[in-house]
């Protein structure tokens, strides 16, 4: 292995060595003065994102366990942009000081996860795929339960290692059948031992039940709302976007690879999926009184939406998937990132308490608004765009209806996106939240999610860019 | 840089010079000054206009220019106008101007305010310039949406209730136009070629009749519900009434038009065959709204109601003269649509500046005010005449080319239809010289009322706009016309295929 081969791994090693100068860092920073990780973390994590995107070696790694290409460092570098507004937007929270003792922790913790989701992005194999995924999933776990001491939290990191653990025990055993029915584990040979006979069928169905436990489809989706709402504002956002957009990566290339000779099975399952989700995310987000479980309701919805683009199963399907994740990073993050300020200053959390407030705090409640029209598709924010993509897609191979129904779920989403902006813009309250000044790494991160809202739609290049590298199913 | 997508662009500036000013008279005079601009070019592009044709130009569309934005997807950024989409930048002009200085004392948040309604109107500007599918439905939505806000924080009565159902309603509508937009979408090169959006090209394919009929009633329904069509008609009572003077002017005057444009700019003119055969449903539902419109309004008491009714039978009847498919009535369509949008804008202006001074909209509670405010109840009284379709008026001569041109049709079918339709004319005129009658004339019982101030400045300017509107038509209506009968050749052509 010489050392450009070793390169192709760049994005991963430059994380691990991050992880280990971190824990270095601590051991080096006084108890009192171990706040100063964080700007270390943050500028190194720039610099990570940065690196990224110069032009990397491709190629095949360990015999096809794994494999570097344009498309795959696309979305590793989708997901650090979305993890680096994640941390500029924990600075304020991290700061505090009950977590001064677990600072390294929080970081560490975050970017084992993105390392594993990196190995999962890249992986050929089952096996490496596996192992990504447990690596991105076990120390989320870990972080739902950060604030220990609170009993929703902890509950909530137990809830999600069980249900994650029950997930990959099925996906495991969808593995173990097609393995048993193909006899290789290496995605491209795979595809071309699948026939659909009816144990690679049911090998399918659990290995997309495995993953729609990670994205949170219905009927998979009882753990989201629960561990969303106990943890930590900035774990719930990285649970729902990062987590979420890792796994919808990884799902469509897999189905569009190693089962796309079974894409006409694989079709009506996701066609009835997509539907229940978006459906029932939608009903259940309805009545939602807390910003964090109501964003998690919006975001199981959202995920209905993806499956959209997901059934297309051509180029076309695929670039609107990662585009529709991209542009879901900053309007969640951008949503998120208001309930974080707003619950830092003032630890208020439920959708009353922001009533009346564009009188105290208009700038707070602008880009609140922004990112509820982005994630319910009004234009002229990205998430029009987005939405309109994945209709297209699904519209392009013939599902009409099933595009009705998504279009009439989004209207129905539109009510309680509305619901947010009605209680900022329009209900008068007593008290409303008093102005307050937030710090300006918050505000910075606030205003790359702005930033991403508006420009993504409109530069017509981004979404021309992630087009060039997607592939459809069968090519 | 193309002369249309100035209309889109002083909107924007308009907006952000908003932004800038600090002083709550300067956001007015900046906002009027703006529209003030926009009046202008939509004043020169009609001369522009005329010059063209007369030149010899005979294309579809004139002014037009393509930028390529989704090249993978062929969306453009395409504009282009004919004569119909002329008239309504027109129309949509001569509102908003009115409507900036029928909004003069909002005081509550004025910033956001003439942002949010301005925006509307560069979402309109927009969709009557846009001959690309894509960024049609963008601005469409675009004009949607403040429509909640403004409905919502400014409003008065039920607000949040009629600003939600407005909103999901019209999105709702807009989901059913979603997916006929797609399937013309992909059904735009059956030969293999590109895909494409734009509204010419597609014109020139035939699609399959199948698709077309699958295709057609959720293009027809999506606009249709912004135009008002019974059953989906509701949303626009509850919406007129409880939205402050300025959007329901904007909304009555100008958003249900653009439903109506776009049923035969996409709908029919897209899908023709589909239009033909299936045109029969929505005869039947456009002719139940023009009736049925028509009786709302009798029963109501609230003027801004009695108002909303009467716009769900007017545009009812756009629909209708649309759907008859002949030059005749959908030339009196197209006149309907801007005589009934300037028309019905005075008359939400006036009431809204009514209300500004009895503090109710109830006809039983006031009385006598053409003692008090001569003015405004003499552009009451113009308005209603020009709404029952008297001579001299527009409302006639839109009403009458509409009857004349679905009485052509020699089937039953149509004629019985067009009889009934013809009755809300009657219906109509009940219901405005009722209202005159309580609400103007007759002794001054309210003693608080002889205190009352007649129009103000800003309020002049506003009324006087739109009446020059309306007699403008009224009186010279050949040119207006012409203009629209010349545009309406080529769409009648596809529709004969």
């Amino acid at each position: 292995m010489t050392l450009s081969d070793f390169l192709m791994m760049r994005n991963e090693l430059i994380l691990i060595l991050v992880a280990i100068i971190i824990v270095i860092a601590e051991l080096a920073y006084k108890s009192d003065k171990q706040q100063k990780i964080i700007p270390l973390t943050l500028w190194l994590f720039f610099a990570v994102t940065i690196i990224g995107f110069f032009p990397a070696s491709k190629g095949i790694l360990f015999g096809g366990m794994f494999k570097n290409t344009d498309l795959t460092i696309l979305m590793k570098n989708i997901l650090n942009i979305g993890v680096l507004i994640i941390f500029i937007q924990s600075y304020a929270w991290i700061r505090k000081e009950e977590n001064n003792y677990k600072i390294a922790e929080y970081f560490i913790l975050i970017l084992s996860t993105v390392i594993g989701m990196n190995f999962m992005i890249s992986s050929g194999d089952f096996l490496m795929f596996y192992l990504g995924l447990e690596l991105a999933t076990i120390p989320v776990a870990a972080l739902a339960a950060y604030e220990r001491y609170k009993n929703k939290s902890a509950e909530a990191g137990v809830k999600l290692i069980l249900s994650s653990a029950l997930s990959s025990a099925i996906l495991l055993y969808g593995i173990s059948m097609i393995y048993g029915s193909t006899g290789s584990i290496y995605f491209s040979e795979i595809s071309q031992y699948i026939s659909g006979n009816s144990l690679q069928t049911l090998a399918f169905i659990f290995f997309f039940a495995g993953m729609a436990f990670k994205i949170s489809l219905v009927p998979f989706h009882l753990w989201a709302a629960d561990v969303y709402e106990g943890s930590p504002v900035n774990i719930t956002s990285f649970l729902s976007v990062i987590s979420k957009g890792a796994a919808v990566f990884i799902l469509t290339m897999v189905m569009f690879t190693v089962f796309s000779p079974i894409s006409a099975i694989w079709k009506d399952v996701v066609y009835v999926i997509a539907v229940l989700t978006m459906t029932v995310g939608n009903l259940f987000a309805l009545r939602q009184q807390n910003m964090k479980r109501f964003l998690a309701f919006s975001s199981i919805a959202q995920a209905g939406f993806i499956l959209l683009g997901i059934i297309d199963g051509s180029q076309l399907g695929m670039s609107s998937v990662i585009y529709f994740v991209l542009i879901y990073i900053f309007s969640n993050l951008g949503a998120f990132g208001v309930v974080a300020a707003i619950s830092n200053v003032t630890g208020k959390e439920t959708m009353s308490d922001y009533n009346g407030m564009y009188r105290t705090n208009p700038k707070l409640c602008l880009i609140m608004m922004l990112a509820m029209f982005s994630l319910a598709g009004i234009p002229p924010v990205a998430g029009f765009f987005g939405k309109f993509f994945l209709f297209a897609s699904a519209a392009h191979q013939g599902y009409y209806w099933l595009v009705f129904i998504a279009v009439l779920n989004a209207t129905i989403s539109l009510y309680y996106y509305l619901m947010p902006i009605k209680a900022m813009f329009i209900n008068k309250s007593e008290e409303p939240i008093a102005y307050f000044k937030s710090d300006n790494v918050t505000r910075l991160g606030l205003v790359i999610c702005v930033a991403g809202l508006v420009i993504i739609g409109f530069a017509s290049n981004i979404y021309e860019y992630i087009r060039y590298f997607s592939f459809g199913s069968g090519s | 840089m193309n002369f249309l997508s100035l209309f889109v662009l002083t909107p924007i500036l308009t907006i952000i010079a908003i932004t800038l000013v600090k002083n709550i008279n300067h956001v007015r005079i900046v906002s009027a000054i703006g529209m003030g601009i926009q009046l202008i070019q939509a004043a020169v592009l009609i001369f522009m206009y005329l010059a063209i044709r007369k030149a010899g130009n005979t294309d579809e569309m004139v002014l037009m220019q393509s930028y390529t934005w989704f090249p993978s997807l062929n969306i453009c950024y395409a504009v282009g106008v004919d004569g119909i989409s002329v008239a309504m930048i027109g129309l949509t002009s001569i509102v908003i101007f009115a409507g900036i200085f029928a909004s003069w004392e909002v005081s509550d948040l004025t910033k956001e305010f003439f942002i949010s309604l301005i925006l509307l109107s560069s979402g309109v500007f927009g969709f009557f310039i846009s001959i690309d599918l894509f960024t049609m439905f963008l601005f469409y939505e675009l004009a949607v949406i403040p429509m909640y806000i403004l409905i919502g924080i400014w409003g008065s009565g039920p607000k949040e209730y009629s600003a939600m159902k407005l909103t999901l309603m019209l999105m709702g509508g807009s989901a059913l136009l979603l997916v006929g937009l797609l399937g013309i979408y992909f059904y735009s090169a059956p030969d293999g070629s590109s895909l494409t959006f734009n509204i010419l090209e597609i014109a020139r394919v035939n699609i399959p009749l199948e698709v077309q009929k699958f295709l057609f009633p959720f293009t027809f329904i999506g606009f249709g519900v912004l135009g008002a069509m019974f059953p989906l008609h509701t949303w626009s009572p509850d919406g007129h009434a409880s939205a402050p003077t300025a959007v329901s002017m904007l909304h009555a005057g100008v958003l249900m038009k653009l439903g109506g444009y776009g049923c035969f700019r996409v709908a029919m003119f897209l899908l023709p065959e589909a239009a033909h055969e299936l045109a029969w449903i929505f005869i039947i539902l456009t002719g139940i709204s023009v009736v049925y419109g028509a009786f709302g309004a009798i029963m109501q008491k609230d003027l801004k109601y009695i108002n909303a009714y009467s716009s769900v039978s007017h545009c009812g009847l756009v629909l209708f003269a649309l759907l008859m498919m002949n030059q005749t009535a959908m030339n009196g369509a197209i006149i309907q649509m801007i005589s009934h949008g300037i028309m019905t804008a005075l008359f939400f202006a006036l009431i809204g500046m009514i209300y500004g001074r009895t503090h109710t909209r109830y006809i039983n509670e006031m009385g006598g005010l053409m003692k008090v405010i001569p003015f405004l109840s003499v552009c009451y009284v113009i308005a209603g005449l020009a709404s029952l379709g008297l001579p001299g008026f527009s409302g006639f001569v839109a009403e009458m080319t509409i009857f004349v041109g679905a009485f052509q049709h020699t089937d039953t079918f149509h004629r019985v239809i067009t009889i009934v339709a013809c009755s809300s004319i009657v219906i109509t005129a009940v219901y405005i010289l009722r209202v005159v009658g309580i609400l103007l004339l007759g002794p001054t019982t309210n003693k608080e009322y002889l205190s009352f101030k007649d129009a103000a400045w800003w309020e002049r300017i506003s009324t006087v706009t739109l009446i020059a509107g309306i007699t403008g038509i009224g009186l010279a209506p050949l040119w207006l016309s012409n203009m629209i009968n010349g545009s309406l050749q080529h769409i009648i052509q596809r529709l004969t295929l």
